[in-house]
């Protein structure tokens, strides 16, 4: 049996965990087993919605220790399900939560783990997954030689997948809930603000952009695309824009749909963090920016002209749309 | 109070990625070995923060690696830490790793390990909460802030769409990014000293390994960039809308 975390946060189901049951649902159906959810604490969003993705039935455990998330507590918690439900396939997506708790599973349960999956696995001979590995810059094929395995799927990696028209049902697993030692002070949220790793489109800002004064003209070209934003290591150990926003190879690895990159000349390093991207658009003033050889479009030109005639144009086309 | 700081080595970031051997081995021809970025610009030097704060406080440095990894090692200990621990074994496998460190971190009884979020080369970012989990010590991923004060620690980490701050009173592993600490340049005095530095070689302990790589693949190249001009900005809009579908 394959089982899917599902992962919420303010009562809400993310863009990365429906792409991670989406996910397991795909590898269900290639192993002739069945997928099911397993979903620790409560959350008033309706979950029988999620049957849409090929979900038939969700285990919960509603135990009121578990609204705060200690990752040592969350990990003991998931092996002992997944023990008493007899998975054989665990899929977590490698999104923040994920990163927290796989691991810790993969010790307890000693089920071989593959963190940062990109595609379904290879069970043809054995049980094969492919991974991104140098931040990026190449693929591995890791095998899995234990009886269970955990996959941590890598967001913006897999579709998801809906339009089955069952409905969820909830299956309550009675385990019991150790105490553990984190006591979560604060949470401070970035509102507003679009996930960059599970944005569909990110734009990103470098040096070129002169100073954080000028970074007006880049979000508002972000916010005609509903896109996150970005910069390059040298931007954010300036402090000109936050360090979560660093990408490349130190800082996050993203994979949307589209990255558009104004002012970054594309070092190796940066490079190795966004190359995933589907489609990568350049605007640098310097035709032998390395970055228009990683690049599918490019405008050769200053970002101070070029950027708010773009954002006008996007714009414009969808009002006529 | 004592300080673990697991060390990784790896390739330099602008080292050239190829393969040999089938595909089934990284080209190890003329790259340079770095400490993995995440463990010495964050894990390490915030260790060595604490220690200026509190000499009292010892740091050991731990890699799981062969012989080829003690210059990292050595450069280490040239940044700071009292003494180093070489476990020579191979290090592939993320459990059989955590699987080692587990076991001196058990007969030590560190209050604090610090981990690198995950390292550049596998990008596995699993021996810290395997770690953890093997020592039933919580687990703190993607953290950006720490602070001690008495037995209490208080640490911000990163979480979807924002960040939380917590406070714990126990031994903890703690995975280390961005924030943490600014990257350091060892000075003369540091590499002389750690030449004379404990840097004790254990042979590895019995563990299993879960996984192993069966081959390597480079991305595809890309097709080549369609340059658009500055003045028809509609243009690349349409390009975008119509051929790529990206908008």
């Amino acid at each position: 049996m394959v089982l899917v975390y599902i992962d919420h946060q303010d009562n809400q189901i993310k863009k990365s965990t429906l792409e991670a049951i989406s996910y397991g649902a795909a590898v269900a159906a290639q192993l002739g087993t069945e997928v099911h959810g397993l979903l620790l604490g409560t959350l008033t969003e309706d979950i029988s919605a999620l049957g849409k993705y090929n979900l038939k039935n969700i285990y919960q455990i509603s135990d009121a220790s578990l609204s705060n998330f200690d990752a040592q507590v969350f990990v003991k918690t998931i092996a002992t399900a997944a023990t008493k439900v007899s998975a054989t396939t665990l899929v977590f997506s490698h999104n923040q939560t994920g990163k927290a708790l796989c691991a810790g599973v993969s010790a307890l349960l000693k089920a071989g783990l593959v963190t940062g999956a990109i595609a379904l696995p290879n069970t043809s001979a054995g049980f094969v997954v492919k991974k991104s590995v140098f931040s990026g810059k190449a693929f591995a094929n890791v095998s899995i030689s234990t009886a269970v395995k955990i996959i941590a799927i890598s967001p913006n990696s897999y579709k998801v997948v809906g339009g089955a028209s069952t409905a969820a049902i909830t299956t309550p697993l009675d385990i019991a809930v150790t105490a553990g030692h984190v006591k979560i002070t604060a949470v401070n949220k970035t509102s507003g603000e679009v996930s960059l790793t599970e944005a569909d489109i990110v734009v990103s800002g470098g040096r070129g952009l002169k100073g954080p004064e000028n970074w007006g003209i880049l979000l508002d070209l972000a916010k005609e695309l509903g896109a996150a934003t970005a910069c390059s290591r040298p931007v954010g150990d300036a402090h000109w824009r936050p360090h979560h926003e660093h990408v490349g190879q130190t800082g996050v690895q993203v994979a949307p749909n589209l990255y558009i990159a104004i002012g970054i000349s594309g070092a190796i390093q940066h490079l190795a963090g966004v190359n995933r991207s589907k489609t990568i658009v350049v605007i640098n003033k310097d035709p032998e920016a390395p970055f228009f050889k990683a690049a599918d479009y490019g405008i050769v030109g200053d970002a101070f002209e070029v950027v708010p005639k773009l954002t006008e144009a996007i714009k414009k086309m969808k009002a006529s749309a | 109070m004592k300080i673990l700081v697991c060390i990784s080595k790896t390739p330099d970031t602008i080292a050239k990625i190829a393969f040999t051997d089938a595909a089934k081995k990284f080209d190890e021809a003329g790259v340079q070995w770095i400490i993995n970025p995440y463990d010495e610009w964050y894990a390490l030097v915030r260790a060595i923060e604490l220690k200026e704060k509190d000499p009292s406080i010892i740091i050991h440095l731990l890699t799981v690696g062969l012989a080829d990894a003690e210059p990292i090692i050595r450069k280490a200990l040239a940044l700071g830490g009292d003494e180093a621990i070489r476990i020579n074994a191979d290090s592939s496998d993320s459990y059989y790793v955590a699987a080692q460190i587990a076991a001196v971190a058990s007969s030590e009884k560190y209050d604090l390990i610090f981990t690198g979020k995950e390292t550049i080369d596998y990008n596995g970012a699993s021996v810290g909460g395997m770690l953890a989990a093997l020592l039933d010590a919580p687990y703190l991923s993607l953290v950006t802030s720490f602070f001690i004060d008495g037995g209490t620690s208080t640490i911000t980490r990163e979480i979807e769409g924002g960040e939380e701050v917590i406070t714990l009173n126990s031994t903890v592993v703690v995975s280390c990014q961005k924030g943490v600490a600014e990257q350091r340049i060892p000075n003369m005095r540091g590499i002389m000293a750690a030449r004379t530095k404990p840097l004790k070689v254990l042979e590895p302990f019995a563990a299993d390994t879960l996984t192993s790589i069966e081959s390597f693949e480079l991305p595809a190249p890309k097709a080549g960039v369609k340059l658009v001009s500055a003045d028809n900005v509609e243009e690349l809009v349409k390009l975008l809308h119509e051929e790529a579908k990206a908008i």
